[in-house]
């Protein structure tokens, strides 16, 4: 029996210690906005925090999730997570969308850390999460909006 | 949910000669047999209004990304005159009545969405909109001319009375249906042709938009298959007591394409894979080699082939006049969408549902049904939010849906199958490799007197239902266009192919043909030009007299990139243009080297796709074909060793990522002709344009994708 | 009072160092000892000079791959303090331990690279550049020799380079001779090779 807390709530899973944090969110408690792409950290769809960190919950044991908090893409209530999926939409960044919750995940982390990245600060952070829509130009916009209107105390 | 759904098919024409589609339709009326009473209205196959005024849009098309979901459902609006924050959409189930109007069947793919269902979907709103209006002006007593609509409401304002479509539904689900009626103008259009915030935008933000992927179904269990690991194996011998035995795992079947372990969830059926012992026939694709194709693909290409255009005579102009030759190759491609392939299937004694993201409902439906041995009416295949589709998601084999269903037979459980990345990418039905050879002869003046084109490749359409169709006199079109079509004014051409058996499965892929004619076009033009000392967009010009479409957009990309103007120190641009799916795109790469390897910073689009319906789509998609075709360009190949594919996950089968990706600006030439594709005609030019652009970067000519880094040294 | 015992601290500890270095520099009692540690550099170097630890001292700023030194994909960076940069930081998808399977991230507990203001570059370094590059604590993340050969006999990241995960070499040199040269190496006085 494993315990961690996710999105605000502490839950107990059953499962194998080895099983990746993702399936655990999918299977075992219907968090579906995380995504599985590639299983091997090459993707960055499955990205969620873990004790405010982002990771690749496809490769993460449920085991060295235990007793901390995760945080999926349902449970980004931060301003700088709000700010950001209000800037995803004002520019439609989505195409087929996939990919698009754990690129959200990877840019709060980012905003979390400046407050006014630069183009350079997004190449750096952006650079494991694949779009095969290639929506990066739209993203990219939308992290400098996003940054924006957290500056700017936009809700 | 029941719809009124009709029996009636659309009309189909066929292509004018300007390659162009006519489409004949009726909106279907309502059945003969009476329906069950709704609190609806719903007066055709395609729309829905609730007592509450909610406006149901059903979208018969796959969404994969292209915004098809808010551009039909923008169409339909606008004639209905609704308020558009009270539109949503579904996904059409499987009819008849959904079918493409020119393909015949339900479907997405060729770019045709818009195109095709753009008549439709305006006469179903109008529809609509024309029996509400009744409804509004027999309650009131007033005649319809002196009715307006708007917002999503009928008003008469003349006494100030106003209703909306939710008030009205019950009353205009009584009357009879219209079979035609007259559509707005465009100059009345309010929504059509304005960016508009697409509608499955936020859902997709929130992670609360469902792909098959998501479904979850009551006791269901999760399957992983190990498929052979040539094209042609097939298990001899199975060892799966050690599969078995880990926790979870509830049972191992062979259901001929693989051998599927079924789990209560996807890791211990990944651990049960893990554990089977498989042994393999390997079958004759046993020694295919990418190596070994690459050479007999090439010997190929000096015999002469099956002859698909010719005009005048190639040879005598080939003799005369100053002759350059190339050979341009082209490897496999993986659709690699970002959602590997998946499904969700529910199979019970007489009946079974199926969640897929399918592309290709009429011909999945069938497949599935015959697979579980039900009757059609018994099936349901729910269509979900595709994650990525590129045409993998449409395969006459229904490849990976008739697996699901297989492995459901055996489970008598619901069962969602999914593959892993490794799985998705090995599992074949690529874009075909191909192996080009290009003559060109010149004349003293600098212009083509002849021009020959061999092309060596696998058919994608041979042995699927639609080779009647696709295949005439032994010419599989989709293997040459682009090639066999030129829109170059050369007096003396030969197109011919050589269709090649191998047993690597192979399917459309976003762009199909033009994936790799326009390489060899693009790419070989400016070979041309660079041996007569023209500029690339002169050319063009010169060869393009009467195109005005092609013409257009050339200019506009030239204009809007700065080609008459030096290139910033260290750069250079490349150019190309081609049309494709009745539309014309140009694309200017600006271009330089880092530490060797090629940097794209802009890229600039011209695009003349006929009237747009959501603006904010049409360069959506061109962003993303830029970023797609430059991952091809730059990295992506599916190769062969021992008949086994090399690649396995996204470190060998290398993606374009964020920080690699140019600035885009897209210039769409406006347009009053009907739309046409926006989907894939993106595609073609982006890596000719790049290796222009390298090749006035750095004298080299890059004639093999993806470029090497010796390529360019 | 304070700043006498800061004083205080200050000598000790460059007494400490001085002291270190003259470990390093001195000359042995033993001749036969300093001639140990140069013959012992040649097999530190050629571990030192293996993938599994190139990769990770690189002379950039991006972490190496695989067996012919590739850039590592995806924009990776070191990020200044050797940990990598917000989404991207080495953690993210490098666990504390192997993740099972092939093509997939190693791990070990604080997967990261040398800080910058301690680059410590193995890569393109002579076998006389990296020694004397060892052996001087400004160059090697202040290190005495003691504390560099606990480092290579029991840090996880260094031991990580024999369990490197499937389809990765280990280092072909035994960790004990590695260790073992590695202390003949500086109990001989650090000596640079000829």
């Amino acid at each position: 029996m494993i315990t961690l807390e996710v999105n605000g709530r502490s839950v107990v899973v059953d499962v194998d210690p080895g099983t990746p944090l993702l399936w655990v969110l999918r299977e075992n408690l219907q968090l579906m906005g995380t995504k599985y792409g590639c299983g091997a950290a090459q993707c960055g769809s499955c990205t969620v925090h873990v004790d405010g960190n982002a990771v690749r919950s496809c490769v993460l044991p449920v085991s060295a999730a235990a007793g901390k908090k995760v945080t999926t893409i349902e449970g980004l209530t931060e301003p700088s997570g709000a700010a950001l999926k209000q800037a995803w939409i004002e520019l439609d960044v989505p195409q087929c969308g996939y990919c698009q919750t754990g690129q959200i995940m990877s840019a709060a982390i980012l905003l979390r850390q400046k407050r006014q990245p630069s183009d350079a600060d997004i190449d750096a952070c952006m650079g494991g999460n694949v779009c095969r829509c290639a929506t990066y130009v739209r993203i990219r916009g939308a992290i400098h909006r996003a940054a924006a209107l957290a500056r700017g105390g936009a809700r | 949910m029941t719809l009124d759904v009709s029996r009636r098919e659309f009309l189909r024409v066929s292509a004018t000669a300007a390659g162009g589609m006519l489409i004949a339709f009726r909106v279907p009326a309502a059945p003969a047999t009476p329906t069950p009473p709704e609190p609806e209205f719903a007066p055709n196959a395609f729309v829905r209004i609730a007592a509450d005024g909610r406006v149901t849009v059903i979208i018969n098309k796959a969404e994969m990304g292209q915004g098809i979901c808010t551009s039909l459902s923008m169409v339909l609006a606008e004639e209905l005159d609704a308020d558009w924050s009270r539109i949503g959409f579904e996904f059409a189930p499987v009819d008849p009545v959904y079918a493409h109007p020119g393909f015949g069947i339900q479907m997405t793919g060729g770019s045709t969405s818009t195109m095709g269902m753009t008549e439709p979907m305006r006469q179903a709103g109008a529809v609509a909109r024309a029996m509400l209006v009744t409804a509004a002006a027999r309650r009131w007593g007033v005649p319809e001319a002196d009715c307006a609509t708007a917002g999503g409401a009928v008003a008469h304002p003349r006494s100030g009375r106003r209703a909306g479509y939710g008030e009205l539904a019950a009353a205009a689900a009584r009357l009879p249906v219209p079979d035609g009626v007259p559509l707005k103008p465009a100059a009345q259009w309010k929504l059509i042709g304005r960016p508009t915030p697409r509608l499955d935008t936020r859902a997709k933000v929130e992670g609360s938009a469902v792909f098959s992927i998501d479904v979850n179904l009551p006791g269901m269990l999760t399957a992983l298959v190990a498929h052979p690991p040539t094209f042609t194996g097939r298990a001899r011998r199975i060892r799966d007591a050690a599969a078995r035995a880990v926790p979870g795992v509830v049972d191992v079947v062979d259901v001929g394409s693989g051998v599927a372990v079924l789990a209560k969830g996807f890791w211990p059926a990944k651990l049960g894979r893990d554990r089977l012992e498989v042994e393999w026939d390997l079958g004759e694709a046993a020694t295919l080699s990418s190596e070994a194709l690459r050479q007999h693909y090439r010997e190929l290409a000096g015999r002469p082939g099956l002859v698909a255009h010719k005009a005048g005579d190639v040879d005598a102009a080939l003799a005369a006049g100053r002759v350059l030759r190339a050979d341009y190759e082209v490897p496999y491609l993986a659709h690699a969408p970002m959602e590997p392939l998946n499904c969700v299937v529910d199979l019970r004694a007489d009946s079974c549902e199926i969640w897929a993201g399918s592309q290709f409902q009429t011909v999945d439906h069938a497949a599935a049904a015959a697979a579980a041995g039900l009757p059609g009416a018994k099936v349901k295949l729910h269509t979900t939010f595709l994650g990525g589709g590129f045409g993998r998601r449409a395969n006459p084999a229904s490849d990976y849906i008739v697996e699901a269903v297989k492995i459901a037979k055996a489970a008598k459980a619901p069962v969602k199958m999914i593959w892993t990345r490794t799985d998705d990418l090995r599992a074949g039905y690529y874009r075909p490799m191909w192996h080009s050879r290009v003559a060109a002869a010149c004349d003293e003046a600098g212009a083509i007197t002849g021009w020959r084109h061999t092309i060596v490749g696998q058919s994608i359409i041979a042995g699927t239902p639609f080779e009647p169709m696709m295949i005439k006199d032994g010419i599989d079109s989709t293997s040459v266009e682009g090639a066999a079509d030129l829109a170059y004014a050369i007096p003396n051409v030969l197109v011919d192919l050589h269709t090649t058996k191998v047993p690597v499965p192979t399917l459309w892929w976003r762009s199909v043909g033009h994936s790799h004619t326009a390489f060899v076009v693009e790419s070989f033009l400016d070979e041309i030009a660079a041996a007569t000392r023209q500029d690339p967009l002169a050319l063009r010009r010169r060869l393009l007299q009467g195109k005005d479409r092609l013409l257009g957009v050339l200019e506009l990309a030239a204009a809007k990139s700065g080609w008459s103007t030096p290139a910033p120190a260290g750069r250079a641009r490349g150019l190309a243009v081609h049309p494709s799916f009745n539309s014309f795109v140009a694309v200017v790469l600006e271009v330089s080297l880092e530490r060797g390897w090629p940097r794209v910073h802009r890229a600039t689009l011209a695009v003349d796709c006929g009237r747009t319906i959501n603006p904010g789509t049409v360069t959506a998609q061109l962003e993303g074909a830029v970023g797609f075709a430059l991952s091809t360009a730059l990295y992506s190949a599916i190769t062969l060793a021992d008949g086994q594919v090399e690649q396995s996950n996204f470190h060998d089968y290398r993606m374009l990522r964020l920080h690699e990706m140019p600035a885009v600006d897209v210039h769409v030439v406006p347009s009053e002709a009907q739309p046409t594709g926006i989907g894939e005609p993106g595609v073609p030019p982006v890596a000719p344009a790049l290796c222009n652009a390298l090749f006035r970067l750095t004298g080299r000519r890059i004639r093999r994708l993806p470029i090497r880094r010796e390529d360019l040294a | 009072m304070r700043r006498t015992l800061d004083r205080r601290v200050l000598l000790v500890a460059s007494l400490a160092a001085a002291f270190a270095l003259a470990q390093c520099r001195a000359a042995g009692p033993d001749p036969a000892a300093q001639a140990r540690s140069a013959a012992a550099w040649a097999t530190v170097y050629e571990v030192l000079q293996h993938p599994r630890c190139v990769n990770c001292h690189p002379a950039g700023d991006v972490p190496l791959v695989g067996e012919h030194r590739e850039v590592h994909p995806q924009n990776v960076q070191s990020g200044g303090n050797g940990m990598g940069l917000f989404a991207m930081a080495c953690p993210t998808c490098h666990r504390d331990e192997n993740t099972p399977g092939r093509h997939m991230p190693p791990g070990a507990p604080r997967w990261h690279m040398p800080p910058r203001n301690t680059p410590l570059v193995f890569e393109g370094r002579g076998a006389r550049e990296l020694a004397r590059q060892l052996a001087d604590p400004s160059q090697n993340g202040n290190l005495s020799p003691q504390q560099l050969l606990e480092h290579v006999k029991s840090d996880p990241l260094v031991l990580w380079g024999w369990n490197p995960g499937e389809g990765r070499a280990p280092v072909p040199v035994p960790h004990r001779t590695f260790v073992a040269a590695f202390q003949d190496w500086v109990e001989g006085g650090c000596r640079v090779p000829e």
